[in-house]
């Protein structure tokens, strides 16, 4: 038995043609085994609890560190004393404004640059001082000990008030963070020409990401070099970003992401805790876990900032739209970090509207600054445009799937008209709406709704387009082949959940005939494996998965002229089949790769991929529409999802289970905004967080979600955007989620939802 | 920021008003457990026999996946924190410390409970069971197997959690409808939103145990 069986797939069988050097390499017509239905590659460390995760390690010598956190949102202070926390039993350092660790130190936020310890506290949960202790509970015990004496200064702590005159001011320059206005064609004339114009103000809540795994890390020096483990969308971001605080050498640190749990957008760079690790580690010559509590994500690791929107819509009587006039306020927090970033994004370039104006402006308050959080600004703008398309629909009497599929554009108006590679936002609607059986459902709630005072049945959609979902350049991947067939991927990038090692193996699998099981991937350390931009913005699986695929055919083409020695034939004429390299012309002269000369005395060969450019002067974007059907319970207020369905547009799936899978969490993300999350401020009276904990600030639970939820691929061959045909799925899948079950609860109980979270508070107060 | 600076040498003398004090006998009826049956098993509360300094140790002996395991605990410290910070297990994540993810379930006594709201004193005597310990050596159990068929988890830190949720409930009821699945996980939450496919794990599980 030759010792390469079990490596490959399928003996014999063709992988893709390897193009010549320089060349580019065809698109798959069909595949093996991408697409499959595929358990993944490191399902067996997350399940058996062999993964370690930043939060489950333990060093020796290693102490534990803890933040003391500003309690008020706005605040100088005064007196500092941390010597009563130097006493307690267990303390090994602390480390506040004062010393000689954290002088000139600064953080950025966006441009803005911050002293690390700020005596101005601009938001509840600012740091004041940090302690490392023997154990945990020492060093919250040494945190309690800690004296200081606050000014407490007033606050503004409600977006729609921070441009008030009499607002305090978050900065010296006031409290507008900057503003934006777009503009194509005459909005007031197109709503002018309209049949039927709606103008409605929107809101959605301020909605908090708190991932599973608390954010956290574990920092340790040897020497000069700092090492550190953190839970991370992307160990080359907070590699760049602690380099530049402590004004070291990117090569000096290092820093390690193999298992994250959960980030959302949270976790794309570290946090000041990252730096206080760091210090804590280095003054006390010992490696310090530094893993935030609950309560403190809900503070300051970042949010999605709520949104104040009004938008005005013009539609004619035969369903073209004729104007979109657009207005949103939001929060950065504290520190400039987009507050109203992408909001209007939907209303720019979802349907066809040839005028349009948006203005937005993004406002300071006293409270923890906004981070990126899953398709930012995108769900908020969807929960207007969303619902004002139904609210259109109903205007004209024409089916809201009819009026999208009316106004479906071919081409990307908010970047000058320039083409989609593929848009399926018109199939999306389409065929999800067919196979959702979205007129007979329509009829059936009516119908129910007529004999049933009390439960009533409402279904509703919603489509979107995410902004990016393309991917790009810039992106490294090696692809190790070893002698005896095995192989190894060594990438930058995290895998957040998402299943990008999964999706990875199997590119790579796909291309070179090997099973993926034997594939082992090295990736997320700055230390060891390749150059990768975070994991966020739906653009893992379209940038890295060219990469891997660039990489793969690096590795066949060596073997190709490796074996072209052997065989004494051209290269050129050489086929790799996985196992076997076979002559073109004479299909006798064959060898097994694991027979190649030069391989087995290299013991290696070496792949190099990078991503190349996407193409110039088209746009490439994933699409999406999603269905829901719920009932409401009238007398109490209770929304019961029935059933949802979301039909996307991401290109080519290229691992059928984890897709689905993202499908299905997008959507609770998305039930969460729709129905129970919002950040909860006393912004009368204290201006603190009310709700800074899972029991106060509701997430989705078990109870709370559909168990019939059903993904329906919209597959359209790509192969513009990149040589897999792969675009982004982890954004546009809680995009339209909220609009769905808004529009959804208008047809249950004749009510317009305009205020998100839809709770059942705020169904009673309308009915 | 509340503030206690007696020092140490107080904490004996001064008898219970201390912070950290603890009171460990009769008092453990209030750390929350995902199973409303335990806590009505339970005794009444008793009047504390002794007081214990949080800061001194205790030696403990914790009956963990079928091994005993001596060790010295503040009484303070919660079950979750031993098992992940004394003795380095992995299989056991903490997500909230106050009873709300179910991320640190284990079963006690076969019945699924927050580690984090149950303090290792208390646990003693206990049989513990923790994701370790429902492999067989190398081998995922069926549980580990259904959730990894069904790609039941995403990020994969609320997965411990969630598998010993189920597993306590198959082992109380081996084969429950999709109700007593929602039911049986809703004290675990899933930021990423893999819940369909949890619960046709817990089916599935329900399933490969029978075999």
């Amino acid at each position: 038995m030759a010792q390469d069986d079990g490596i490959y797939y399928r003996q014999g069988l063709p992988v893709p043609e390897t193009p010549e050097p320089g060349g580019e390499a065809d698109f798959w017509k069909t595949t093996e085994i991408v697409g499959k239905r595929v358990a993944r590659v490191d399902g067996y460390e997350r399940l058996s609890g062999a993964a370690v995760y930043p939060s489950d390690i333990k060093l020796p010598n290693m102490i534990y560190g803890a933040i003391l956190r500003c309690p008020h949102p706005h605040a100088r202070i005064r007196k500092l004393n941390t010597d009563p926390a130097r006493k307690k039993p267990g303390v090994r350092a602390v480390i506040s404004g004062d010393a000689p660790e954290a002088k000139g130190l600064q953080w950025k936020y966006d441009d803005y640059a911050a002293p690390l310890f700020d005596p101005h506290c601009r938001f509840e949960g600012e740091v004041v001082a940090a302690v490392a202790a023997d154990t945990r509970y020492q060093a919250w015990d040494a945190v309690r000990a800690i004296k200081v004496e606050y000014e407490v200064l007033p606050h503004v702590s409600d977006h729609d008030q921070a441009l008030d005159d009499k607002a305090p001011k978050v900065h010296e320059n006031g409290n507008l963070v900057g503003s934006d206005e777009y503009t194509r064609g005459d909005a007031d004339k197109g709503l002018a020409s309209a049949d039927a114009v709606v103008e409605q103000t929107y809101q959605t809540p301020c909605e908090l990401h708190t991932p599973m795994e608390l954010h956290g890390c574990v920092a340790n020096w040897d020497g000069d070099r700092l090492t550190i483990w953190e839970s991370s969308q992307g160990v080359y971001a907070v590699q760049s970003r602690i380099s530049e605080v402590l004004d070291m050498p990117l090569s000096k640190v290092r820093v390690i992401g193999h298992y994250m749990g959960g980030g959302f957008g949270s976790k794309l760079q570290p946090g000041k805790y990252t730096v206080l690790a760091a210090l804590l580690a280095r003054k006390t010559a010992r490696p310090v876990k530094m893993i935030l509590t609950r309560e403190e994500t809900y503070l300051c690791v970042g949010n999605r900032p709520a949104s104040t929107m009004r938008l005005k819509a013009g539609v004619k009587k035969n369903g073209t739209l004729t104007g979109l006039d657009f207005q949103c306020t939001g929060p950065s927090g504290a520190y400039p970090a987009g507050g109203t970033s992408l909001v209007d994004w939907q209303i720019r370039d979802l349907y066809q509207c040839d005028n349009v104006r948006c203005s937005s402006k993004d406002v300071y308050m006293h409270a923890g600054p906004a981070r990126p959080f899953r398709a930012p600004g995108h769900p908020q703008g969807s929960w207007a445009l969303e619902q004002m398309m139904d609210d259109l629909a109903e205007k004209i009497g024409m089916d809201p799937v009819e009026l999208r599929l009316k106004n479906i554009p071919e081409v990307s108006q908010a970047r000058g008209n320039i083409p989609y590679t593929t848009t399926g936002l018109r199939q999306c609607i389409e065929k999800g709406a067919e196979q959702f059986g979205w007129k007979a459902a329509v009829k059936k709630a009516r119908e129910h709704n007529r004999s049933n005072p009390a439960v009533k049945r409402g279904v509703g959609m919603g489509a979107c387009v995410w902004i990016v979902g393309g991917g790009g350049p810039p992106a490294t991947v090696a692809i190790k082949l070893f002698r005896d067939g095995s192989v190894n991927l060594n990438m930058g990038a995290s895998d957040i959940g998402t299943g990008t090692k999964t999706v990875m193996a199997l590119v790579a699998a796909e291309e070179l005939g090997v099973r993926p099981e034997v594939i082992q991937i090295e990736h997320a350390d700055t230390g060891t494996t390749q150059y990768a931009t975070p994991s966020g913005g739906s653009k893992t699986v379209p940038t890295e998965s060219p990469t891997v695929r660039n990489a793969a055919i690096d590795v066949k083409r060596q073997v190709l002229e490796m074996a072209a020695e052997d065989l004494e034939v051209p290269a050129a004429d050489l086929v790799y089949q996985g196992a076997e390299v076979v002559s073109r012309s004479n299909s006798e002269k064959r060898i097994r790769v694991t027979e190649v000369s030069r391989l087995k005395k290299r013991g290696v060969v070496m792949g190099v991929g990078y991503r190349g450019p996407n193409p110039e002067g088209k746009s490439v974007n994933p699409f999406g529409a999603q269905f829901c059907e719920l009932e409401v319970n009238t007398g109490t207020g209770e929304v019961k999802i029935l059933r949802f369905l979301g039909a996307h547009d991401s290109g080519r799936v290229l691992d059928r289970l984890t897709y689905d899978n993202q499908v299905f969490g997008g959507i609770v993300m998305g039930i969460g905004l729709g129905l129970t999350e919002f950040r909860q401020l006393d912004a009368k009276n204290t201006g603190k967080l009310c709700n800074r904990n899972w029991h106060d600030y509701k997430l989705p639970t078990a109870l709370d979600v559909p168990a019939d939820m059903e993904s329906l691929p919209i597959e359209i061959d790509d192969p513009e955007a990149n040589n897999t045909g792969a675009k982004g799925l982890g954004e546009p899948v809680t995009i339209p989620t909220a609009a769905a079950i808004a529009n959804a609860l208008y047809m249950a109980t004749g009510v317009r939802f305009t205020r998100a979270p839809v709770n059942p508070i705020e169904i009673r107060r309308h009915l | 920021m509340g503030s206690d600076d007696q020092g140490n040498h107080d904490a004996g003398r001064s008898g219970f008003t201390r912070r950290g004090f603890i009171q460990i006998m009769g008092t453990g009826a209030v750390s929350a457990s995902l199973a409303g049956a335990a806590i009505a098993a339970r005794s009444k509360p008793v009047p504390p026999e002794k007081v214990m300094d949080a800061e001194n140790t205790v030696k403990i002996r914790l009956h963990v996946n079928g091994a005993q395991h001596a060790v010295l605990v503040e009484p303070r410290w919660t079950l979750l924190y031993v098992l992940r910070e004394a003795f380095g297990m992995t299989g056991t994540k903490e997500g909230c410390s106050r009873g709300e993810c179910g991320a640190c379930t284990v079963l006690i006594d076969d019945i699924p409970r927050y580690a984090c709201m149950t303090l290792a004193v208390e646990a003693e005597g206990r049989r513990i069971t923790t994701l370790e310990g429902l492999m067989s050596g190398e081998q995922l159990g069926p549980v580990q197997n259904a959730f990894l068929e069904e790609d039941a988890y995403q990020c994969g830190y609320c997965t411990p959690g969630q598998i010993m949720a189920v597993e306590g409930l198959l082992r109380n009821n081996p084969a429950p409808n999709l109700d007593e699945i929602r039911t049986g996980v809703s004290g675990n939450l899933c930021r990423c939103g893999a819940y369909t496919h949890i619960f046709r794990a817990a089916q599935k599980a329900a399933d490969l145990k029978k075999r």
